[in-house]
């Protein structure tokens, strides 16, 4: 009896996940991310890396709404330096309503200010993207893969950026507009690389009269993934890193969405951090219900 | 309180007789906390405790998070993001919240399957029962409420789905769609009476605990044999019992430790696990999420809500003999909502004179026939409405009804029940001298 119900508990934790299994796509590279797993924390050299990059590359269309400047120096992020940071931030202008007599004016950034928004309409705001794509499925809707290998946002968002390839011939003629990415999916998609097959339906009319139609059904795709508007961000060697780690375009990616990962859950380290040490003293406090618990039943069981 | 002869509470001092006179609380409270429990409850019996935990930290939690949070279209989203990061503790906080639902959910339908097993809804304990069932309906009603506050894509679209669904009404459903909501579609009036409620109903969900506990302590507790705890005398009473503290409170809060080694993991390093990463996305009208799938909770019943599509034989049925007002979106409807009514009617479905599941042979494969279906229901109904699912659906949905119609009125015919152990008493002997005073042979390897 316990154990079914313990099943059907494991279970429906598992299922879970599988809300988010629904949606197919490309697939999805599992990087080794440094904050991965109960253990995991932020790499503060890689999340300055990525605040490079997104500064150098990202922002000139992207923007991070809802993180602040200071927030780069503050404990379990970037950790710049305090004056790093007050120089980052007047390296940005914005619009502050309050000046000119109410009329509001630009001026420059302070720590308590956040990044600006987007300067491109279509161009998504990323403070929350590293959370708001899941990059792991299934299997079968079970939600065993996020279970394993976590939600798989920031994998989603470092494979995104190295994914972009020459368009498939089966698109040559279809004149998409954008950029395709294999593992994009929520992008346009031509009929010329659909695979199609022809389904017969019979409709019965309130006569009674059978006609059939023929109808093409799409069963599946040439090539994974969609066209993005976004055009190629990476190549490799965008940037020059101080620190002398690699730019090739794979390490360029894993960076910036480490980033993007940080922007999304600034208090990451300190949830696990919390989170184990919330295990460890549960742990203990269970060990020792468990001695009280069975020498207070202990006369009533005939165990003395 | 309970029928269960035992000592009552006797005030001492002066100052304890000059209270008791004036109002009994301490012999309340000493009626409750001392209050006879049968000494066999086994491991199943924990889950209360468990839900008394998750009731007390989501209003402890809610009651600061609200103090951060703004019900406006414009501004609920980012006031999340603002006690997300900038909120002392605020991510912590809010994630406790978020999964203490699921905890919640997790323990109440464990605790209700308990139920559903062990025959704990049975004569004398309807009223038990009843509480419990109004108590659920209640819980998901806040449970949903709650998921919309935040107000991302799955919250926006899941408030018009599920709002929705009191539209296919014949007659009255939009004007009763456009009375929930406040306006014609979902937006500032529905975000701010959704708010409003979510606050209220957990102090009458705390209301209703109140009365379902007393409920249980007059019938007194229920146990895995089905048999009551003999009430002659205070002495025969005593044998079958054990005083609620320490022995019941020392052992559910083991348990309860064990479960939150679980919980805190979870929230420490999975928390947006059992989430949708869509509500990271601030809700956009014009922008509809290709899946609209509810929290893992509700997904059991919003399998049986999109079961029954047009072309089942009994929807069909249904609109030909109701001249077409009950259409297949109004028959989910009711079915989803009968799904949770034939469950609350289960203390008279149920016809066995046996109590305990554990002494009827046939219905405990039945039973554990329901535990799986339940869980196919779950996992169905996060999948896209399309090739095998909604047979898998309908199958499920009909097993469900048909347990509680079907094979509880005709079991109790039908099945020949073992007999229960005496009392309470001989069955904590048998248990518990079969492992210490037999002769305990370990299982050796063949050689």
């Amino acid at each position: 009896m316990i154990k079914t119900l313990t099943l059907s508990a494991a279970l429906a934790l598992g299922l879970g996940g599988a809300a988010l299994a629904a949606e197919s796509g490309g697939h999805v590279e599992d990087f080794d991310f440094s904050f991965e797993g109960p253990f995991g924390s932020y790499d503060q050299m890689q999340l300055q890396r990525g605040l490079q990059i997104y500064t150098e590359i990202c922002a000139a269309c992207h923007g991070l709404e809802y993180v602040s400047f200071r927030n780069l120096s503050e404990e379990g992020g970037p950790m710049l330096p305090e004056e790093q940071m007050r120089a980052y931030a007047q390296y940005y202008e914005i619009y502050d309503e309050t000046l000119n007599d109410g009329e509001g004016d630009y001026r420059l950034a302070t720590p308590a200010d956040r990044f600006p928004q987007s300067s491109l309409s279509n161009a998504p705001d990323l403070s929350l993207m590293a959370k708001a794509r899941a990059g792991f499925h299934g299997p079968y809707g079970l939600g065993i893969n996020q279970f394993l290998y976590g939600m798989g946002g920031p994998e989603y968002v470092a494979t995104l950026l190295v994914a972009y390839e020459e368009e498939p011939e089966c698109a040559a003629d279809a004149g998409m507009e954008g950029y395709y990415n294999s593992a994009f999916t929520a992008g346009g998609y031509p009929d010329s690389c659909k695979i199609f097959e022809e389904v017969e339906t019979e409709v019965t009319d309130e006569d009674g009269n059978v006609t059939t139609t023929t109808e093409l059904v799409e069963v599946g795709r040439q090539v994974p993934g969609s066209w993005i508007a976004m055009p190629q961000p990476l190549y490799g060697d965008d940037v020059e890193f101080a620190d002398g780690h690699s730019t090739e375009l794979h390490h360029e990616a894993e960076d910036v969405a480490a980033f993007l990962m940080w922007a999304a859950e600034p208090h990451l380290n300190a949830r696990k951090a919390g989170g184990l040490q919330g295990v460890i003293f549960l742990v203990v406090l269970s060990v020792l219900l468990y001695l009280a618990n069975k020498r207070l039943w202990a006369p009533h069981k005939g165990k003395h | 309180m309970a029928g269960i002869p035992h000592d009552h509470y006797e005030p001492k001092t002066g100052g304890e007789r000059w209270l008791h006179s004036r109002l009994p609380v301490l012999g309340l409270l000493y009626d409750t906390l001392f209050i006879p429990t049968p000494k066999n409850l086994n491991w199943m019996w924990i889950w209360g405790i468990v839900l008394v935990f998750a009731l007390v930290l989501q209003i402890a939690t809610g009651v600061v998070l609200v103090m951060h949070y703004t019900p406006h279209v414009d501004l609920a989203f980012a006031s999340i993001e603002h006690i997300m990061r900038d909120v002392n503790g605020g991510h912590m906080i809010r994630y406790f919240h978020m999964n203490g639902a699921s905890l919640f959910f997790f323990a109440v339908y464990i605790h209700i399957f308990r139920g559903l097993y062990y025959g704990s809804y049975k004569t004398p304990r309807e009223v038990t029962w009843i509480v419990g069932m109004l108590i659920y309906i209640l819980m998901m009603a806040t449970g949903f409420m709650g998921y919309v506050l935040p107000w991302g894509q799955m919250s926006f679209h899941g408030t018009a789905v599920i709002t929705g669904l009191f539209g296919a009404i014949p007659f009255v459903g939009d004007a009763l769609q456009t009375w929930l909501l406040g306006a014609s579609a979902v937006g500032q009036p529905a975000l701010n009476r959704f708010f409003s409620l979510h606050y209220l109903l957990p102090f009458i969900i705390a209301g209703l605990v109140m009365v379902h506990v007393w409920a249980f302590h007059s019938t007194g507790n229920n146990n895995p044999t089905g048999v009551e705890v003999r009430r002659g005398s205070k002495e025969e009473a005593a044998k079958d019992t054990l005083p609620f503290w320490p022995y019941f409170v020392i052992k559910d809060l083991f348990a309860l430790a064990i479960i939150l080694v679980g919980f805190v993991a979870v929230v420490g390093f999975m928390p947006n696990y059992l989430g949708h990463p869509d509500n990271y996305v601030p809700a956009n009208p014009l922008a509809t999420p290709s899946h609209i799938v509810p929290e893992w909770y509700f997904l059991p019943f919003y399998a049986i809500l999109r079961a029954f599509t047009a072309d089942v034989w009994v929807v069909i049925f249904a609109n030909w003999i109701s001249f077409g007002i009950i259409d297949a979106k109004f028959f989910g409807v009711l079915a989803m909502f009968g799904a949770i009514i034939v469950m609350a009617l289960a203390p008279w479905l149920d016809t066995s004179s046996v109590r305990s599941g554990r002494y009827r042979p046939m219905f405990k494969w039945w039973f554990a026939l329901l535990v799986v279906d339940f869980i196919v229901l779950m996992w169905v109904g996060a999948q896209p409405a399309e090739g095998i699912y909604p047979y898998i659906a309908l199958i499920g949905a009909a097993y469900w009804f048909g347990y509680f119609l079907v094979v509880l009125p005709l079991l109790g015919v039908f099945e020949k029940p073992l007999t229960p152990p005496a009392t309470i008493e001989e069955d904590f002997a048998a248990h518990y001298n079969a492992q210490t005073g037999g002769t305990h042979t370990l299982a050796g390897p063949a050689e």
